[in-house]
């Protein structure tokens, strides 16, 4: 009884998912492991069925911090890791786990804060000087506190201004441990400074009366890169599939398609795939 | 919340518009939540009815185990179902991570130790009353267990739609195995996670409140499903 119970349970579960899952069927489509900016900013919303009109494959998106996405490609969890943060990206190729890494695009991070601007930063485009400055005042900082992308890149500035800003956390330093839309949304909510990319900051819908206080420091450059999960270490990778996915988002047509994404009427991304590369 | 009310009217205008992804999203949440509480239940009610009517060694504990395991956090039981079925993990040959059956697997993890927790409550207050006639007649336990089942059905489904509480409204494990692919794996809950990360706050409220007015008229269905078996069962 319990037995034959397991076996019709077995068998219904294994026709769920061919059923329920046409597409598994005919596996034209490719899993991508890449970040909540590039989600959360409607890219891809807008990028993804230009591909698949032109080669039929569907992308389907995981969007987690850059640290996850690439603990989950390392797992052979996806087919295409497109990420932003270069030092674990190479790390990622050197430990042969991908093929190789191309530049993709880039934006830049910017420090948002609240109108009362209690560091005294706003209109600042020296980074690191600014975060002295919070540091100095002990005004609120809301840090991602995942081993994101953007963690990555505000620990790296914290260590350029020579501030330990880990020694002061839960004091003015608070690390939400969360992606970006929700960091913003607790940042906001406590009167915190806040690194964001820019792209998430254009199209995040909770600004309140926060505006962007530190810009323009060339520190602040945020390079998005694309890697082919390497099918020598995981035999079910579509390598065929992924490759086409990067060619194509490094092809003029990609690019173009990067450049011509905007929000607001601004340009969120700009392009910058080294030409012929592939 | 002037916002919240022109959103909230907007979210509705799409369900009354049968706006097609809206659509896709909420048959998605109900095919997966509705498949994760089935077969939670095919697990849960003999096994919560065997422990309440059967005396074995080591039954209290069984008991406690399962009362303990309804306290499971989403999120890890995401992680264990991420494990298993991640292309490392010893089911990752069977590709389901990402899918909605991955997703029906979590949130049956999820239900079954509800399901069989409240069964073995209601089967035991139950057997208590039953265990003299059930001895004086010689009935044999499969009867016996089945003879639970039958007559507390009326509360098991309560115990059901508990699990189904549960389900529906849970978002940390099905964003890990389901990743919130959108139209793949995206459902109501990971819709709203999204909406907010967005800081799309007044969407992601309308769209709880629409998400609440389901499992109200799902808990409405099977009430009034229940009324009438009732009133034509002392017709």
């Amino acid at each position: 009884m319990i037995r034959r119970t397991f076996l019709a349970l077995a068998a219904t579960l294994f026709l769920c998912a061919q059923t329920g899952h046409p597409a598994l069927a005919e596996d034209k489509f490719i899993i991508v492991q890449s970040t909540t900016s590039t989600q959360n900013s409607g890219l891809f919303d807008y990028l993804l069925p230009l591909f698949k009109d032109k080669t039929g494959v569907e992308v389907r998106v995981v969007a987690v911090g850059t640290g996850q996405a690439i603990k989950n490609a390392a797992n052979g969890d996806g087919d295409v890791l497109f990420v932003h943060s270069r030092p674990s990206e190479e790390k990622f190729v050197a430990d042969g786990l991908g093929v190789s890494r191309a530049d993709v695009m880039y934006n830049d991070f910017v420090i948002v804060g609240p109108s009362s601007d209690p560091a005294g930063v706003a209109g600042s485009n020296d980074v690191t000087a600014s975060l002295k400055k919070i540091a100095e005042s002990k005004a609120a900082f809301a840090s991602r506190g995942d081993d994101s992308g953007t963690h990555k890149a505000e620990l790296r500035l914290w260590k350029a201004a020579g501030i330990d800003p880990g020694a002061n956390s839960g004091d003015w330093y608070r690390e939400t441990g969360s992606g970006m839309g929700a960091t913003l949304n607790t940042g906001t909510g406590m009167d915190a400074y806040i690194m964001t990319d820019r792209a998430t900051w254009i199209a995040f819908g909770n600004k309140g009366d926060y505006t962007i206080a530190v810009e323009g420091d060339p520190k602040m450059f945020n390079q998005y890169g694309v890697i082919l999960v390497n099918p020598k270490v995981h035999e079910h990778v579509k390598a065929d599939m992924g490759q086409e996915f990067i060619d194509w988002i490094l092809s003029k047509e990609g690019q173009d398609a990067i450049a011509s994404y905007k929000v607001d009427g601004q340009q969120l991304f700009f392009p910058n795939a080294e030409k012929g590369g592939s | 919340m002037d916002s919240f009310w022109s959103a909230l009217g907007g979210a509705i205008g799409l369900v009354f518009a049968l706006d097609p992804d809206l659509m896709e999203i909420i048959g998605l949440s109900m095919r997966v939540t509705l498949t994760a509480v089935l077969f939670a239940c095919l697990i849960g009610l003999p096994l919560g009815a065997a422990v309440g009517t059967f005396d074995f060694p080591g039954r209290t504990l069984v008991a406690v185990v399962l009362n303990a395991l309804m306290g499971l956090p989403p999120v890890v039981v995401g992680l264990l179902v991420y494990l298993v079925l991640s292309a490392s993990g010893p089911l990752g040959p069977l590709r389901l991570l990402y899918t909605p059956t991955a997703m029906i697997i979590a949130q049956m993890v999820l239900v079954t130790p509800i399901v069989a927790a409240l069964t073995r409550q209601v089967v035991e207050d139950l057997t208590r009353e039953y265990s003299e006639q059930f001895a004086s007649m010689g009935v044999g336990p499969l009867d016996r267990l089945t003879a639970m089942l039958w007559d507390a059905r009326y509360s098991l489904l309560t115990v059901a739609l508990a699990g189904f509480g549960r389900a529906v409204a849970e978002v940390g494990a099905v964003i890990i195995v389901g990743g919130n692919i959108n139209h793949v794996t995206r459902v109501m809950t990971t819709t709203i996670a999204l909406e907010t990360s967005k800081g799309n706050l007044q969407l992601a409220l309308a769209l709880g409140v629409i998400l609440l007015a389901i499992a109200f008229a799902v808990n409405a269905a099977v009430m009034a499903l229940r009324a009438s078996a009732v009133r034509s069962a002392y017709a």
